[in-house]
């Protein structure tokens, strides 16, 4: 039972990273009609920033202050490379954003060489929370990444229901064009959730990299199963590609306590499954893959 | 005609000159295998109008394939280029039904995520594909035709029958585009709607399509696997794929040789960029980039144009 408990707390875990990328790439999708390969890229810059920046100011400023620089290199680089292309062929943006994962991680890989180098987290968080309980695996480091993620869940679903930004948000994503016609810039809207989603994805990077280190190959690791996310949860729903996020890391954790090589495996079975039963998704709306 | 010319002479002594130029003769062969590979993938992302981000999958069933035909089956070069080939084509046939209802960048993200399973496969299946360290302990063979005994263990040898290779399937792909098939093809990149009212069975040809594609990145993968008498998982990474769509991309995906272009500048500028510095995958990154946003035509267009101003 403390196993099977194991696991699935190991899933959940991964499943917040998942669910933080996967809620960034449906923000972007949801407004600019990008699938942005370049989040893992931006994952893996975000992570590398917060390792410079415990370095210089300790580890909870680098935590906020990392995720924020990274948003505005996002920005920089969407209105640059991202903006020019809008009035495109949509491929033509997907093929940037995978030049630009390559870019990012190669340049990382250049400044810190191809080897991960180790993260440290503050003491306070690598003790157990339940010290001398059943429960001694779950260190505080693990219930503070579950916390932050669905603290950033929260803010999301705050932002975007009570405020006036979010309305403009959500009408974006629901009619780009009319919102445009009513005179609305959309432009601002779509560097806006570009910044979110990138912010984000500097969010998980940072947790991550506490988690399970730093290398400049993390962000491919974890982009893979929140793309299954974000199909699972249903393209165009934020909420269902955030539990997607948690469905897929608990499915991977779950599916490993039987043979560990399953957990690899497990995100593709479900997206199997979901493209023959529920093409979809769980909260998708009609009329995107049907 | 003097130009054709000159191609085919500077296709058929293309391993003396490079080791003319000062570098190896493998080089050729990796230019026209990969180049097959890319002109394969540009069947669908040139022509139908579908980009995969997963065409590595099926570089590396080619390549597994023909590795363990050559190491359990029978020593046949022939026959292992053919069985690698026909794994990949089965893969395609499984995997396309389920991919071809997608459409545009839902379909290049599904195709990502599928390739990275048989990239897992090859991985974690330690009995068969040897893991991590790749599939070792086969080697092309000699050649039997009509009798003759043809060996093909030198480079040079290999290049042409490479070549050989490549100019038989660069013919049936050409035989396909150039045909009602290859019209179908066109119609669904232009305007898959239209094509749809006027009676074409949009997701049968987008499904042939795929399968003609993998199957020609499969025959390129098991020549590569028997050029390096090696297979290992990192052919079938995404970022494999991604070479691939950068390739075919670069070198100009409406043009029919335009991805071999692609493939020579790319093989071409990681030999001269790799010997100044490791991180050579940052320039043809930026390269790519540069070519999205300014030549979306790729290098044979710009080429094009070029003699065109000339003229």
């Amino acid at each position: 039972m403390d196993l099977f408990l194991l696991q699935l707390l190991n899933g959940l875990v991964s499943g917040a990273f998942y669910a933080l990328l996967a809620l960034g790439l449906a923000l972007i999708l949801s407004l600019t009609r990008i699938i942005n390969l370049a989040h893992g890229g931006f994952l893996v810059v975000g992570a590398y920033l917060g390792y410079v920046l415990a370095g210089l100011l300790g580890f909870y400023p680098a935590l906020l202050l990392a995720p924020f620089l990274l948003a505005l290199l996002g920005v920089l680089l969407e209105a640059l490379l991202l903006r020019p292309l809008y009035a495109r062929d949509p491929l033509e943006s997907l093929l940037l954003t995978f030049g630009l994962a390559l870019v990012l991680e190669e340049a990382v890989r250049a400044l810190f060489g191809p080897v991960g180098v180790p993260f440290r987290i503050p003491e306070g968080l690598s003790a157990p929370l339940f010290p001398g309980t059943a429960f001694f695996f779950l260190t505080r480091y693990r219930a503070f990444v579950l916390g932050m993620a669905a603290l950033a869940g929260l803010l999301v679903f705050l932002l975007l229901r009570f405020t006036a930004l979010g309305l403009y948000l959500r009408a974006g994503a629901q009619d780009r064009e009319i919102l445009s016609a009513l005179g609305t810039d959309v432009r601002r809207l779509y560097t806006l959730a570009f910044a979110l989603g990138v912010y984000l994805a500097g969010l998980a990077g940072v947790l991550a990299a506490g988690q399970l280190g730093l290398s400049p190959t993390m962000g491919t690791g974890l982009l893979m199963p929140s793309f299954v996310a974000l199909i699972l949860g249903g393209v165009g729903s934020l909420g269902g590609s955030y539990l997607g996020g948690l469905l897929v890391g608990m499915a991977s954790g779950l599916a490993g306590q039987f043979v560990a090589q399953a957990s690899e495996f497990a995100p593709y079975v479900i997206l199997a499954l979901v493209l023959l039963l529920r093409p979809r998704g769980l909260f998708g709306q009609e009329g995107f893959f049907e | 005609m003097k130009a054709k010319f000159a191609l085919s002479l500077l296709f058929l002594l293309l391993p003396w000159l490079l080791k003319a130029l000062g570098s190896y003769a493998a080089l050729g062969s990796y230019i026209l295998v990969w180049g097959l590979a890319a002109m394969g993938l540009n069947l669908l992302m040139g022509y139908a109008g579908q980009v995969s981000f997963g065409h590595a999958a099926f570089l590396g069933l080619g390549a597994y394939g023909a590795g363990l035909t050559l190491k359990h089956l029978a020593p046949s070069t022939p026959l292992a280029l053919l069985l690698g080939t026909l794994l990949a084509a089965l893969a395609a046939l499984l995997l396309g039904p389920l991919v071809v209802r997608l459409k545009g960048i839902y379909f290049a993200t599904f195709t990502i995520v599928f390739s990275q399973l048989f990239y897992f496969l090859a991985f974690q299946w330690n009995e068969v594909t040897g893991g991590d360290d790749g599939l070792r302990g086969f080697a092309r063979q000699d050649l039997h035709l009509l009798g003759l005994k043809v060996d093909l263990t030198a480079s040079e040898a290999y290049y042409y029958f490479v070549l050989a290779v490549f100019l038989l399937l660069a013919y049936l792909l050409w035989r396909a585009v150039d045909s009602p098939l290859g019209r179908a093809f066109l119609a669904l990149r232009e305007n898959p709607l239209r094509a749809r009212f006027l009676g074409l069975r949009v997701e049968r040809y987008l499904l042939g399509a795929f399968v003609l594609s993998g199957a020609a990145v499969g025959a390129a993968g098991a020549l590569l696997a028997m050029l390096i008498n090696f297979a290992q998982p990192s052919m079938l990474h995404w970022s494999t794929s991604g070479e691939l769509v950068m390739m075919a991309f670069l070198g100009g995906r409406y043009r029919f040789f335009g991805p071999l272009l692609g493939a020579a500048l790319f093989r071409v500028m990681e030999e001269l960029l790799s010997s100044v510095t490791e991180e050579w995958m940052l320039f043809l990154g930026t390269l790519f980039i540069l070519a999205v946003l300014f030549f979306p035509g790729g290098l044979a267009d710009f080429l094009r144009r070029w003699a065109w101003n000339r003229r």
